[in-house]
């Protein structure tokens, strides 16, 4: 009863600790100017200033930025999750020469960083003349080695008994990926989907090195441009902060039990 | 008589023929299901990994063709003090964020596990920060530990603790930054941590009461031995990730020169030199020495795993 107790009070100076930083990013979106450089600071805002949201859409285009934010996300995670699962069903489910040696080349692309690849990835885009296009943004994204491993895994594991009885009423091999193999892997398909998402909508090096107008920007490097722009007026950034993280936030709230399914997975297998 | 066995000849022909006509068949479609991620990741992977090994021996602003040097610029980086100390800082922020990330989670995992009520909605919190837009989360927290207006500081004085100004004392700047990639960091090792505790079977702790073993030993000598082996995934992950740390740095230094040295990590190094200077030979020499480093440190820790990770459980 009393270690009972004693979890409890720690884990909620821990939650508050987690909570707390979200609590001042919204309070202070919610102040004017003015009021955040009190000493000492108010918790709450004196007066709601909700025009502080509006004004960020005033100051920047960032109607456009969400926009290009979505079509990011939504263009990488759906083609990634087409190919990943066609990749993985061949690996899975049928037999070909060099079949080993073409896996091990696709799981050697998991070691190397994302920075390794930055500079000659720039070279490449040039010379495609994709610099500060969506091909820039979207295209390299739709390739995932990590995806292909997490649904071959995923695959192994539905029964072969499935797929032979549509093998005997004559399905394609595309029939039993599309009719048998996917409606079976919903949740490694949604996992890998909220991977996906998440990182498309957070990425930041990526879109900050590979585009430059206005045009083009994406959430993170249009909240971060405004921070070089208005770098003390807190309202204003806090109010950008709260609009480019709240579709993950809810994303998340929604499909928890997907993610940490997802996540647990990962660990667990190896 | 003669007939009967070129009919079956031919019978056993056939069979032959389709079962190998089918194989062919079977790795067409094969190949055509992996062609567009081989060719995927060939274009903008591997291809580039091993252009990046090339280009580290060359002088490449890029756009004009690159020129050999051979091993000039990991010469140059290695005289580079400021070079340097990115990569210290870089060795500083992965050797204490990791350790302390899965410390802190380990704790949380563990008392999560007790079922204890609300479990959810703490997982919920601590989880939170993972989600998040590590820009948002940078710009968040450069806020909290403003010096003046901060958050963090108005409470510490409320106690009247000492007020650092957590971003501008160059001797404590990288902390302040490493507490807050903790902070992000420590809802994802709490869910892989938990997943491995709901691996341990109950008998163990049955056997161990029977043998009167206190809460602590059990702690000790059971629970901390099996969950070895997420431990080391923890590490190994945490490890690769937090050796490429950038969002964060990035918003942290924002246009303050000052801190650009405390703060400095290598592939933040890598950005200045290939999309600020234009010197993409330099960045890519620094973007693969990196590489070697995170490569080696991942083989010393294979290595060393069979000192203290038990796969027996």
């Amino acid at each position: 009863m009393k270690t009972k107790l004693a979890n409890h009070m720690l884990l909620i100076v821990g939650a508050v600790i987690m909570i707390v930083p979200f609590i001042w990013m919204i309070l202070t979106s919610l102040k004017s100017f003015s009021e955040t450089m009190q000493v000492p600071p108010t918790i709450f805002p004196e007066e709601f200033k909700f025009e502080n949201y509006l004004n960020v859409f005033a100051s920047v285009d960032f109607l456009k930025y969400y926009a290009n934010t979505i079509f990011l996300t939504l263009g990488r995670t759906l083609v990634q999750l087409f190919l990943c699962s066609l990749a993985a069903f061949a690996f899975a489910r049928m037999n070909f020469p060099g079949k080993n040696t073409i896996f091990i080349l696709i799981l050697s692309v998991l070691m190397v960083p994302m920075q390794v690849i930055l500079i000659p990835n720039y070279g490449i885009l040039t010379q495609l003349g994709w610099i500060d296009t969506f091909y820039a943004l979207i295209v390299p994204g739709m390739f995932s080695a990590f995806g292909v491993f997490l649904l071959r895994q995923f695959f192994m594991g539905i029964p072969k008994e499935l797929d032979e009885a549509a093998t005997m009423d004559g399905c394609s091999f595309f029939g039993i990926y599309w009719r048998i193999i996917l409606p079976n892997a919903t949740p490694a398909l949604i996992a890998l989907g909220i991977f996906t998402i998440l990182a498309s909508w957070n990425d930041f090096l990526w879109p900050l090195i590979m585009t430059s107008s206005e045009d083009m920007r994406v959430l993170s490097v249009g909240i971060a441009a405004f921070q070089g722009q208005y770098s003390t007026d807190y309202p204003l950034l806090m109010a950008g902060a709260v609009m480019s993280t709240i579709p993950m936030l809810i994303m998340f709230i929604f499909l928890q039990k997907h993610l940490v399914t997802g996540i647990a997975l990962q660990g667990v297998r190896r | 008589m003669s007939t009967v066995t070129v009919s079956n000849k031919s019978k056993s022909n056939t069979i032959v023929k389709s079962k190998k006509k089918k194989f062919s068949r079977e790795a067409l479609w094969a190949y055509l299901f992996i062609a567009p991620t081989l060719l995927g990741l060939a274009t903008f992977y591997m291809f580039p990994a091993v252009a990046s090994f090339l280009l580290s021996f060359t002088r490449w602003d890029g756009m004009t063709a690159p020129t050999y040097v051979g091993l000039e610029n990991v010469i140059t980086l290695f005289q580079d003090s400021s070079f340097i100390r990115a990569i210290m800082n870089t060795l500083i922020f992965t050797a204490v964020s990791v350790p302390l990330s899965a410390g802190f989670a380990t704790v949380i995992a563990i008392m999560l596990n007790q079922k204890i009520k609300g479990m959810v909605f703490y997982r919920t919190l601590y989880f939170l920060p993972v989600v998040t837009m590590p820009v948002a989360v940078g710009m968040v927290w450069k806020w909290l530990y403003n010096t003046d207006y901060g958050l963090i500081n108005y409470v510490l004085g409320v106690f009247n603790l000492p007020q650092p100004s957590w971003l501008f004392d160059p001797n404590i700047a990288l902390f302040s930054v490493i507490l807050v990639y903790v902070w992000m960091t420590v809802g994802n090792n709490v869910i892989l941590i938990l997943a491995g505790l709901q691996g341990v079977s109950k008998t163990y702790y049955e056997a161990a009461q029977i043998d009167g073993a206190t809460k602590v030993r059990q702690f000790f000598s059971i629970t901390l031995p099996l969950i070895t082996p997420t431990l080391f995934f923890v590490f190994i992950t945490g490890m690769i990730s937090s050796l490429q740390v950038f969002d964060l740095i990035f918003i942290m230094i924002g246009d303050s020169t000052a801190l650009l040295e405390p703060l400095r990590t290598v592939v933040y190094a890598v950005y200045e030199y290939g999309f600020e200077y234009s010197q993409m030979g330099i960045a890519s020499a620094q973007a693969f020495l990196l590489f070697i480093a995170i490569l080696a440190i991942t083989i010393v820790q294979f290595v060393l795993q069979k000192k203290w990770v038990h796969y027996d459980g």
